[in-house]
């Protein structure tokens, strides 16, 4: 047990070279990937960059892909991965990398700045009831790890940054939306500008979240129901037509 | 070479230096004030420590307990502090928190309900109401969730992954500040005609910490070299409740909520030992009584297995404990293979938080240099010798706007600065020194061995020989830092930040350290082996640290007399 | 494995640095799923063993001119296009075979490589969107499945029970509770307010939506039982009707 240890293959380089080199580790008990890559950092490799913060998947700072999976380096334990062959830590691969395990993830708060903020109704009382905020509080446990944006194919495969927000901004949208005390409308937002039509529902951002949000059941799904009320259906925008939205 | 040109420059009438509470907060005060305002952060936006709170906002909004009201809180507090908080502090934080959090509910913000329709307050230590209100036990993140929301709808600029390094100053007031771009190591100076330090704590140079990497005291250093004083720096609060195995998890912060929602210490044996220290209040007491309680069960050898205590909630209901505490619900079970809601956690005490800091003026968060402001963690006084908890997240949206109200306000007023280019390059040269000092020393080990003198010698229980053992440590230390090197690129080189960090973390251990020597008594969580009794004529002054030349001085200053009406309130209580 | 020592190895389809037997998730769905198409295909065409009293199979109910006076084909055709509507666009089956048929993506965190998408902005799959109206279809379908089960325990006049009656009960019922657990549904019986507290009728609206949503987390599930089981109860009525085996009373 004492001299137990792991190797890590781990992305070094840039968007333009790179390489995984192989580092020895020693194993200690409980131990998880970023503890790994700080013994790294200070015994081997000073200069290995890596992003994070609190340590206790509560900031979202430390997302790679830990043998091929989009995951939080500090919660994910040593012992949970095959100790047999090379663990394999790389960056998340949607976003530009700038040095070894950190990437430019600049793009997601652009993104975030197309969405109106909350605005409340005129005249509100401020009372709400739990039953009216626990959807929004789901939501609002996102960290903004980005694994979902990572590990969607609609920008990891098809790079569509123009035209699609991602699960992250779904995310948020559907918080603001089913506010209760909001008054905006953003379904025209969400079928232009963050593209949801983009999403085809196949559920990878749900897999890879950290915070067990269910991103596509409860925020993607419900928001596409409301771009069919306002959009799509016949009959929901002829009462809506009859019977104007207060 | 003018600076505008060789540097990349920035200019805002408000830069803030930080991106937690204190900053956004004071970012949004300003900008509603019509200020040009910028916001440095050493991380990405939204990553600051601020997240890691947990259990709750201290507000004394009565929600829950009707007989709540800004006095007791006041008294609370004071109590809490032992008496040493700059009670004006005290009062506006008591009287204004309220108001702040209603703000963050208009903001978008999502606190947990009451029946009735308002927001939930829940039970914490020293506070003698259900005063926090809370979102589970997430309470930060959504705080500056909604913060960086209205932040980025008012407009601010963010410059994000930037480290500032040094202050600098047109005569007696600053004028801007330089630093680097983690992501590249490209240079940066901002011109700013007032500056709000929001830099956050100093807790990563202690071993055994809740602290992020952020937390080496930058804003703190920053402002003592650049002529601020820094206020009762020996005050460094030790959280009762830090994980304690398995080993890469150590330190890492075991809400206070879960003894909010009714978990018990036990110790070995079985024995309700906080019966012992304080009957009246048990888990409940102040975070420093506590925290010396399991620290003295372990001492005696009546601790856990891994040298702890047992803190359990196990006999709540699993549905509650997973709905009040998800995220220590899952902490636990993913990284210490512990199911709570079955079984007990194993806790023991973790450094989590310095009431010290940069001495300011209550009102306005200005600090003894003008032009530069404070506030949160690294604006000392609020909490006198010990912070109740919840009243951090309370700390920073109160005196974070009344800082970016100051700053505002006197920028609007500041006459025209120049920045002086022989003070930029001074910084660039000793911000690059450590590439030309090929073959110096591993950044990490220097630090690894400040956290070890700083956790053996400077901890939870001190004395006079510790004491100065720590500061020749430190001594050897500061030598070994200035020749530290770092090699390879600039662009994201996290051993050369380190060594920048470094920097930082030494000033604000050795004014620790000197500050905790001087402190002949106990008082909060300042305890001293050799002299542990709290004397009044130490209540009656703080301690001051400042740069005079090159050299570290300590002083100490008379407190004067509390108002007659704020005397009143606490006596209410005898 | 891909060339895992840069970054550029990993964009081909199908390549990813998962050690995972990732691909193993497409094969139920693939062979169940491609099973029971061609089952239902063949037994719509087949216009035949659909009818056996007091058992109709549901792939023929509604029975509509089943004596060819207007409609030459099968009368299966004329119903199927509902419930195979309400299953084509679920959101569950998108997600399965927008996985296994479309490779778009193949499994997550596996490249796709450089393919076309478009999502479901344009024809064809922009028609996605009409969910809701299959599901109204199928309510209205459901209604006559259940009217077909009552019908189940009435041999010649009397009350009786068949195994065949007992297969259409659990049949119906699986049914009925995929299309309760349906996103659509969750959506209008409450998913689309903001606010339940400031609605008329907000709390019962409230409570339904919860219901539906405690079944709705398990969607996927009820697609699968509820596909089997339908399939298994036509099977039945087939091999009883061809006269392969024999109906057992029970009561």
């Amino acid at each position: 047990m004492a001299d137990a240890t792991a190797t890590l293959r781990v992305f070094r380089g840039d968007a333009e070279t790179g390489k995984a080199v192989d580092y020895e580790v020693p194993l200690t008990p409980g131990m998880v990937v970023l503890d790994a890559i700080h013994s790294i950092q200070a015994n081997q490799s000073p200069d290995l960059a890596v992003r994070w913060n609190c340590k206790a998947a509560k900031c979202g700072s430390c997302s790679a892909e830990v043998n091929g999976r989009p995951k939080l380096m500090c919660k994910t334990r040593m012992d949970s991965l095959p100790p047999d062959q090379p663990i394999t830590v790389f960056p998340i691969k949607t976003f530009p990398v700038i040095k070894d395990l950190v990437t430019d993830v600049s793009w997601n708060y652009e993104v975030n700045k197309k969405i109106p903020a909350f605005k409340p109704k005129p005249n509100a009382e401020w009372k709400m009831y739990q039953r009216d905020v626990d959807r929004g509080q789901e939501f609002r446990k996102c960290i903004e790890c980005f694994l979902c944006q990572n590990v969607c194919h609609v920008l990891r495969d098809h790079d569509k940054k123009q035209d699609f927000g991602g699960p992250r901004f779904f995310v948020r949208t559907a918080a603001l939306e089913m506010h209760p005390l909001d008054s905006r409308n953003r379904i025209p937002l969400l079928r232009e500008q963050l593209g949801i039509g983009y999403c085809n529902i196949t559920k990878c951002c749900t897999e890879v979240c950290p915070e067990d949000i269910h991103i596509t059941d409860n925020a993607i799904i419900p928001l596409k129901e409301r771009v069919v009320d306002q959009f799509y259906d016949p009959l929901t925008m002829i009462v809506r037509k009859i019977f104007p939205a207060k | 070479m003018s600076p505008a040109t060789k540097y990349e420059t920035h200019e805002h009438d408000v830069l803030i230096i930080g991106a937690g509470g204190a900053g956004l907060r004071a970012a949004i005060e300003a900008l509603a004030q019509g200020a040009r305002v910028g916001v440095v952060c050493k991380s990405l936006l939204g990553k600051a420590h601020t997240v890691m709170a947990e259990g709750g906002l201290a507000a004394a909004m009565a929600n829950v307990d009707k007989a709540d009201n800004w006095r007791t809180h006041f008294r609370d507090t004071m109590s809490g502090g032992k008496y040493l908080n700059n009670w004006r502090m005290a009062q506006l934080h008591a009287q204004e928190a309220p108001d702040r959090v209603r703000e963050l509910e208009q903001w978008g913000a999502l606190f947990d309900r009451t029946d009735t329709g308002d927001i939930l307050q829940r039970a914490f230590g020293g506070h003698t109401f259900k005063r926090l209100c809370h979102v589970g036990d997430r309470t930060g993140l959504e705080m500056i969730r909604t913060l960086q929301d209205r932040g980025v709808d008012l407009g601010f600029d963010v410059y994000m992954e930037c480290t500032i390094t040094r202050l600098l100053k047109d005569g007696d007031r600053v004028c801007g500040a330089f630093g680097y771009w983690r992501n590249s190591g490209n240079l940066v100076v901002f011109k700013a005609k007032s500056i709000v330090i929001a830099t956050g704590g100093i807790g990563k140079s202690w071993k055994i910490t809740s602290n992020s990497w952020e937390c080496t005291g930058d804003g703190m250093a920053l402002a003592y070299e650049a002529g601020a004083e820094l206020l009762d720096m020996e005050f460094v609060q030790f959280h009762p409740t830090g994980m304690v195995w398995p080993p890469g998890v150590r330190g890492i912060l075991v809400t206070e909520a879960v003894r909010g929602e009714g978990g018990i210490l036990r110790n070995k044996n079985g024995e309700r030992f906080m019966e012992k220290y304080d009957p009246k209040r048990l888990e409940l007491s102040t975070r420093d009584i506590v925290a010396r309680s399991i620290y003295t069960e372990v001492r005696e050898g009546r601790g856990s297995e891994h040298g702890g205590a047992y803190l359990n909630i196990s006999h709540k209901p699993a549905e509650y404990v997973k709905r009040k505490l998800p995220s220590m619900y899952h902490q636990f079970k993913e990284l210490a293979d512990v199911d709570i809601t079955k079984g007990p956690m194993e806790v023991g005490p973790t450094c989590h938080y310095v009431m010290g800091g940069i001495r300011v003026d209550a009102e306005t968060g200005q600090s003894t240099v003008p032009g530069l402001f404070a506030a949160g963690e690294a604006a000392g006084g609020m909490h006198g010798a010990n912070r109740l908890g919840g009243n951090s997240l309370s700390d920073l949206l109160v005196f974070g706007r009344r800082a970016g109200l100051a700053a505002a306000q006197q920028a609007g007023k500041c006459p025209a600065t120049a920045i002086d280019n022989a003070q930029i390059e001074a910084a660039e040269r000793d911000l690059l020194a450590p590439f030309t000092r090929a073959g110096g020393e591993n950044p990490y080990k220097i630090h690894e061995n400040l956290q070890d003198v700083m956790q053996s010698l400077v901890g939870i229980f001190r004395n006079d020989e510790d004491l100065r053992k720590a500061i020749v440590e430190l001594e050897k230390l500061k030598a070994r830092a200035a020749n530290a090197s770092a090699s390879g690129s600039h662009v994201y080189n996290t051993g050369w930040h380190l060594t920048r960090d470094l920097q930082s973390m030494l000033t604000v251990s050795e004014a620790c350290a000197h500050a905790a020597l001087a402190r002949t008594e106990s008082r909060g969580a300042h305890s001293r082996i050799d002299f542990p009794k709290t004397e009044d004529a130490w209540g009656k002054k703080n301690l001051i640290i400042a740069k005079k030349g090159s050299a570290m001085t300590l002083t100490e200053v008379p407190r004067g007399a509390m108002p007659a009406e704020l005397q009143e309130i606490l006596a209410e209580s005898k | 494995m891909a060339d895992s020592s840069t970054l550029k190895g990993l964009t081909r389809f199908g390549s990813t640095q998962r050690r995972d037997a990732w691909w193993i998730e497409n094969l139920p769905f693939i062979i169940v799923f491609g099973g029971f198409l061609a089952y239902a295909t063949w037994r719509a065409i087949e216009n035949n063993y659909f009818w056996v009293a007091p058992y109709l199979s549901p792939f023929y109910s509604p029975l509509i001119d089943p004596h060819h006076h207007w409609w030459p084909f099968s009368p299966a055709f004329l119903i199927l296009g509902g419930p195979g509507g309400f299953r084509i666009t679920c959101y569950y089956y998108r997600k399965a075979y927008y996985r296994a048929a479309f490779a778009h993506p193949l499994g997550c965190a596996v490249s796709e490589g450089h393919r076309g998408y478009s999502g479901e902005r344009k024809f064809p799959l922009i028609l996605q969107n009409v969910h809701r109206y299959f599901f109204y279809v199928v309510t209205i379908i459901l209604a006559f499945l259940w009217y077909d089960t009552v019908v189940a325990f009435n041999f010649n006049g009397h009350f009786g029970i068949g195994v065949g009656t007992i297969v259409m009960l659990v049949d119906v019922i699986l049914l009925t509770t995929y299309s309760l657990s349906c996103h659509s549904l969750r959506h209008l019986v409450g998913g689309k307010l903001d606010c339940f507290s400031c609605t008329t009728f907000g709390k019962p609206r409230h409570a339904a939506w919860r219901g539906v949503t405690i079944l709705n987390e398990h969607h996927m599930f009820w697609a699968w039982v509820s596909m089997i089981s339908v399939g298994l109860t036509d099977l039945y009525i087939r091999l009883v009707a061809s006269g392969a085996i024999r109906d057992i009373r029970l009561l």
